[in-house]
């Protein structure tokens, strides 16, 4: 909401400097978004007559004027302006002047001495173009400096405000809460009652009652719609972002700014018949100002008339019957629109106007007559014309109960004594009806506040007019209690330091993605589509975190950096029921930072296995399996606690190519809960007893998994003290048979009680030896 | 009998060509070893006269000493010289740079979350998570904006096709926390908001901390100390002005807009804070009682405040970040100025 201060201050006028009134209203809630000033800053400029203008003796684009600036004799101006012309009233800077940019000095043009200069808007900065001197009405006072003629020294001040105030959508209530913070008097505009000349009314019936419960209509014939608005009007308009237009428009804009009553004229001679308040029937349209025509839906409320819909109300009226400049007779509307019968709809045709942003947040239902008198009364002085008396439909209003404040309530609240008194003054200044009871107040809000229902509203007004500021800030006084510490559940932040210590470096990617990219990692993805999607590329919700994190690296690829390792934990997206935490992780480039002394290798599979299995703090429970998006001879699946829980691999050959990487990434992706959770570690003691270590080399078939024989070996190993049984060797070459490999496998025995035997040592190692042959064909290498 | 003084000369001039341990243990052995030249000299000392023995005996057993000091001497040196050739060939160039594998780094968003909840934890908050496709429910009606209130229309609220729509805000979880949790309450809950909405000053996906503190006495004062003692603690700066202003949100009453001097211009006006020398950090207020009463919260027994802020704005102000679509780029030239 934009408006001047002049205006506002014709209403209230504290004694408070703009700043000081700015700084009041945004601590109150109205918050000031921005001052500006009406005019940029210049002086000396008065409004002349242009008495002569007479081509320049050397210049053929200048002109040599003779000016009356409101002094004895009139002056010579050189003017290169193409419109300058006798008769003209003009701004015309005098010498010592300062404009935007320049400095107005006597000076020869030309040898031509010219004391002054004749100015166009662009030259006193009000327009950025101009095509010629700014004309002003010929009845514009000759000699009075401009600045004071046109008010230039005014500031337009623009509120944010909240969607609850829409009592402070107008001047008038903005000088009612001017005055309920500031204490100063507010003069709003005297208004009285029009005596009817004529007695033709239109004829309104009011269908949908609940929706508008109070319909003003009201016949105007013979005005003059050419009439000029006046400059005191129009200045109000344009500095509260309303171009004027035509006079009968200009004034219902007018008492829609001061009074916060959105109104319309229809133009009587293009109405057809009678007229109807009722909801919008299927299938019909209509032609708005705006040119839009409007598919009307069953919940649009609409006014129409015989031949249908001729306004959407509360929105905006239709074209074919709004007021133009050869209207002579009208028919004034003032209501009272339920907001619930009008939110939503503009936004839902894409419109957005002064009368619905009012109607949907609710308008004074107690100043509808009110507005009708002001604009009926505007319109019979600026366009003349003869009034008929007001029509009035009235159905049942909103209700404004009275609402109990609990003055311990408040307190309890507020968390310190507000006094009862400045409470009790400050809501009554409000508009309220307050009445003062033992420990509480008996409020009934005023018709204009909707946002005043319960007592936590009236606990709101009560700290806003104390003042925010004024409250203390206390630290406080709880009860200490622990929080609790899962020591089995590792904390977010600790799973992504553990990456940072691993050097991933950490990204966020959005949540929504490319389809395209899901469906080429996996044809089976299904991501949720967005329904209102700000590009394609944003079009739906993530099932992987595989799509931003390659996305990421080419990113990072196009801007030279060749050593990527980056992990995300986000969530991915199947539905309202089903979006699981997952951390995934993606390295690229080389194995280590470049560096001296280090033989460069790019990073693999089993790179990038070992961070997993430093995350977990054990080698995770990892199988082979199938992955679209993955390489399938370098692909595992992640196991735990008997489910699946990721996958790790590189990056499948034909996306590679496909998406123009230099070299295949490798990507993990598991459940971030699976990772996080933990045992609770149990001290077992620690063996005084000697330990034995048994390597054993085994030839197997060289596709046949390591991983088989480990199983195979550990479920073999009943004994506890068998300690642990790993790989520590894969060999294929020379000394093994083609297709085979040599996998040397570490045995460590050792018992807590006691020292091992050498029998029982080599019966377990037997044990082992004959298990691996007959289950892996694993047989001890010669 | 060999004179000891000519056979102390030869060893000293014998020890002192020695170049290494090993023939100095040879020329030890020369002169002192069991056939040694002194070794010699004392075994005969039987066939000598008694008269001439004592004497002899002392000379020769001076003669020893002296080569023993010799040999002693010459060992200490050999061994330092070793010593020091050993050093000289082991002398690194320590000006290199270490080895080894490298050290990532946080997102600045996460670093920043992680910060807000440690000072938030360290006043009993608890940390609560919730979905973020959600429901209309949640988003909205239960924290009393009902359908086509014009607050809707302040969130640019992303759908799915399947009717459910991505959270606009954090305060869902406050709603979700209060149904499977009894009073008091004090949580916090970070998280991924989205917005249907792209600028320079806006990105469709940013991170929110709601925060939610519900007992038998909360007061708007609490929330105020509560605010203060965050803001000041997170930007390090006792002296951080702030200030609260009246707002609204339909799921608090009454509402504030809590502003802090700029920690950019220190209050003079600059670009960041339009000139104002304020800038907007947070929305808060006191738990609206129909949010109570959608999740059974008695509204007599209790009273709450509620909070949210932006974290990537709070990022932006601590780090000095010009541009919040830089969060999102995931540059690591930007996102390792944070490690």
């Amino acid at each position: 909401m934009q408006f001047p201060e002049s205006w506002l201050r014709s209403l209230v006028n504290p004694a408070l400097d703009i700043p000081q009134l700015a700084h009041a209203l945004t601590m109150a809630g109205l918050e000031v978004e921005a001052l500006a000033a009406a005019a940029p800053p210049f002086n000396h400029v008065v409004v002349a007559e242009i008495l002569s203008a007479e081509k320049h003796p050397d210049a053929d684009r200048l002109r040599v004027c003779q000016v009356d600036v409101g002094e004895a004799a009139p002056v010579t101006i050189v003017c290169g302006a193409p419109n300058a012309a006798a008769g003209l009233r003009v701004p015309c800077a005098r010498p010592g002047a300062k404009l935007p940019g320049i400095e107005i000095k006597v000076a020869k043009v030309r040898g031509v001495e010219s004391f002054g200069m004749l100015c166009s808007t662009r030259e006193l900065g009000l327009e950025g173009a101009a095509d010629g001197l700014m004309v002003l009405p010929a009845d514009a006072p000759v000699g009075e400096d401009f600045r004071t003629w046109l008010n230039l020294d005014d500031t337009l001040i623009t509120l944010k405000l909240t969607p609850n105030r829409a009592d402070c959508l107008s001047l008038q209530g903005l000088a009612r809460e001017v005055g309920a913070i500031t204490g100063a008097e507010v003069r709003l505009p005297q208004i009285t009652e029009i005596e009817n000349h004529i007695q033709d009314t239109q004829p309104i019936q009011v269908s949908a009652a609940d929706a508008c419960p109070l319909y003003l209509g009201r016949v105007v014939r013979g005005i003059n719609a050419q009439a000029i608005t006046p400059r005191w009007m129009a200045e109000r308009l344009e500095r509260s972002g309303i171009r004027p237009l035509l006079a009968p428009v200009d004034i219902t804009n007018y008492v829609l700014l001061e009074l916060g009553q959105p109104m319309h004229a229809f133009d009587l001679a293009r109405l057809n018949g009678d007229i109807e308040v009722r909801w919008a029937r299927s299938g019909e349209t209509l032609e708005l100002l705006n040119a839009q025509t409007a598919e009307l839906a069953p919940d649009m409320l609409v006014v129409a008339d015989a031949g249908g819909p001729v306004a959407l109300a509360g929105i905006m009226g239709g074209q074919p019957t709004s007021v133009v400049s050869s209207t002579v007779d009208l028919m004034l509307e003032a209501a009272f629109f339920a907001p619930s019968a009008i939110a939503g709809r503009a936004r839902r045709l894409g419109l957005s106007t002064d009368s619905s942003h009012r109607f949907e947040r609710g308008v004074d239902f107690g100043a509808t007559r009110r507005a009708m008198e002001r604009a009926t009364q505007l319109l019979l002085d600026i366009c003349g014309g003869q009034a008929g008396p007001v029509s009035e439909i009235r159905g049942e209003l909103p209700h404004r109960p009275p609402i109990t404040l609990r003055l311990a309530r408040l307190k309890r609240v507020v968390g310190i004594e507000l006094d009862t008194d400045e409470v009790a003054h400050g809501l009554a200044a409000l508009g309220a009806g307050v009445e003062r009871q033992d420990d509480r107040l008996i409020v009934t809000p005023p018709s204009f506040r909707f946002d005043l229902a319960i007592e936590e509203d009236l606990i709101e007004e009560a700290v806003r007019l104390f003042g925010y500021d004024n409250i203390p800030a206390q630290p406080p006084g709880a009860p200490s209690r622990m929080l609790p510490q899962d020591e089995t559940v590792l904390a977010d932040d600790i799973l992504r330091q553990m990456l940072v210590d691993l050097d991933f470096q950490e990204v966020i990617t959005y949540s929504f993605v490319d389809p395209a990219w899901e469906t080429a990692l996996d044809a089976e993805a299904r991501p949720l589509p967005l329904a209102n999607p700000l590009a394609s590329q944003l079009s739906a919700m993530r099932t992987t975190l595989w799509s931003g994190l390659i996305e990421t690296l080419r990113h990072n690829l196009n801007r030279q950096q060749d050593r990527v390792r980056i992990f995300e934990l986000g969530r991915v997206y199947a539905s309202l029921a089903e979006q699981p935490m997952k951390l995934g992780g993606l390295v690229y480039g080389e194995v280590y930072p470049e560096q001296w002394g280090a033989q460069p290798r790019r990073v693999d599979f089993f790179d990038l296995k070992g961070d997993l299995e430093r995350l977990f703090g054990h080698a995770p429970d990892v199988r082979r399996g199938a992955h679209p998006a993955l390489h399938p001879g370098q692909c595992a699946e992640l196991w735990a606690d008997g489910r699946a829980i990721g996958w790790v691999g590189t990056l499948h050959p034909r996306l590679v190519q496909s998406l123009d990487l230099p070299a295949a990434p490798v990507l993990f992706e598991l459940d971030s809960l699976a990772l996080a959770r933990r045992s609770l570690p149990r001290h077992t003691g620690v063996s005084r007893y000697p330990q034995v270590r048994r390597d054993l080399a085994f030839v197997m078939d060289a596709h046949q998994p390591a991983g088989e024989l480990l199983n195979v070996l550990r479920e073999t190993a009943t004994e506890d003290w068998v300690r642990s049984i790993d790989v520590f060797d894969d060999y294929r070459g020379k000394g093994v048979p083609e297709n085979q490999k040599s996998l040397a496998i570490r045995v460590v025995m050792q018992d807590t009680e006691r020292t091992l035997t050498d029998q029982e040592v080599e019966e377990a190692v037997q044990k082992l030896v004959s298990a691996a042959l007959r289950q892996c064909n694993a047989s001890l290498r010669a | 009998m060999r004179n000891p003084n000519e056979i102390v000369a030869d060893a000293l001039a014998a020890i002192q060509a020695c170049p290494d341990l090993p023939t100095l243990e040879q020329v030890k052995a020369g002169f002192l070893g069991k056939s040694g030249q002194l070794t010699d000299l004392l075994k005969s000392l039987g066939t000598m006269p008694a008269e001439e023995r004592k004497t002899a005996g002392a000379r020769i057993n001076e003669a020893k000493q002296a080569v023993e000091a010799a040999l002693k001497g010459r060992r200490d040196a050999l061994q330092q010289a070793e010593l020091d050739r050993q050093l000289a060939a082991e002398t690194l160039d320590v000006t290199l740079p270490g080895r080894g594998a490298g050290r990532g780094g946080l997102h600045p968003v996460s670093r920043t979350l992680a910060r807000i909840q440690a000072l938030f934890r360290s006043i009993g908050f608890e940390v609560a998570t919730g979905p973020e496709i959600e429901t209309d429910f949640y988003n909205f009606t239960a924290l009393n904006i009902p359908e086509d209130h014009p607050a809707r229309a302040m969130h640019d609220t992303f759908y799915l096709q399947s009717g459910e729509l991505l959270r606009t805000h954090t305060s869902p979880v406050q709603v979700r926390h209060m149904q499977s949790h009894q009073p008091p309450l004090r949580i916090i809950a970070p998280g991924r908001v989205y917005r249907c909405d792209s600028d320079v000053t806006h990105t469709p996906m940013f991170h929110q901390i709601e925060g939610l503190w519900v007992d038998e006495s909360v007061s708007f004062a609490d929330l105020k100390g509560v605010l203060a003692d965050f803001m000041r603690n997170f930007f390090e700066r006792d002296d951080l002005p702030v200030r609260f202003r009246p707002s609204f949100f339909p799921f608090t009453e009454p509402s504030a807009e809590m502003d802090i001097g700029c920690v950019m211009c220190g209050g003079e006006g600059c670009r960041v804070c339009s000139h104002t020398g304020w800038l907007e950090v947070l929305g808060c207020g006191m738990v609206h009682p129909n949010v109570f009463r959608h999740v059974g919260i008695d509204t007599e027994r209790y009273v709450g405040f509620a909070f949210g802020l932006g974290v990537e704005r709070l990022a932006m102000l601590r780090y000095g970040v010009d541009d919040l679509r830089l969060f999102f780029e995931n540059d690591l030239r930007f996102l390792k100025q944070f490690n």
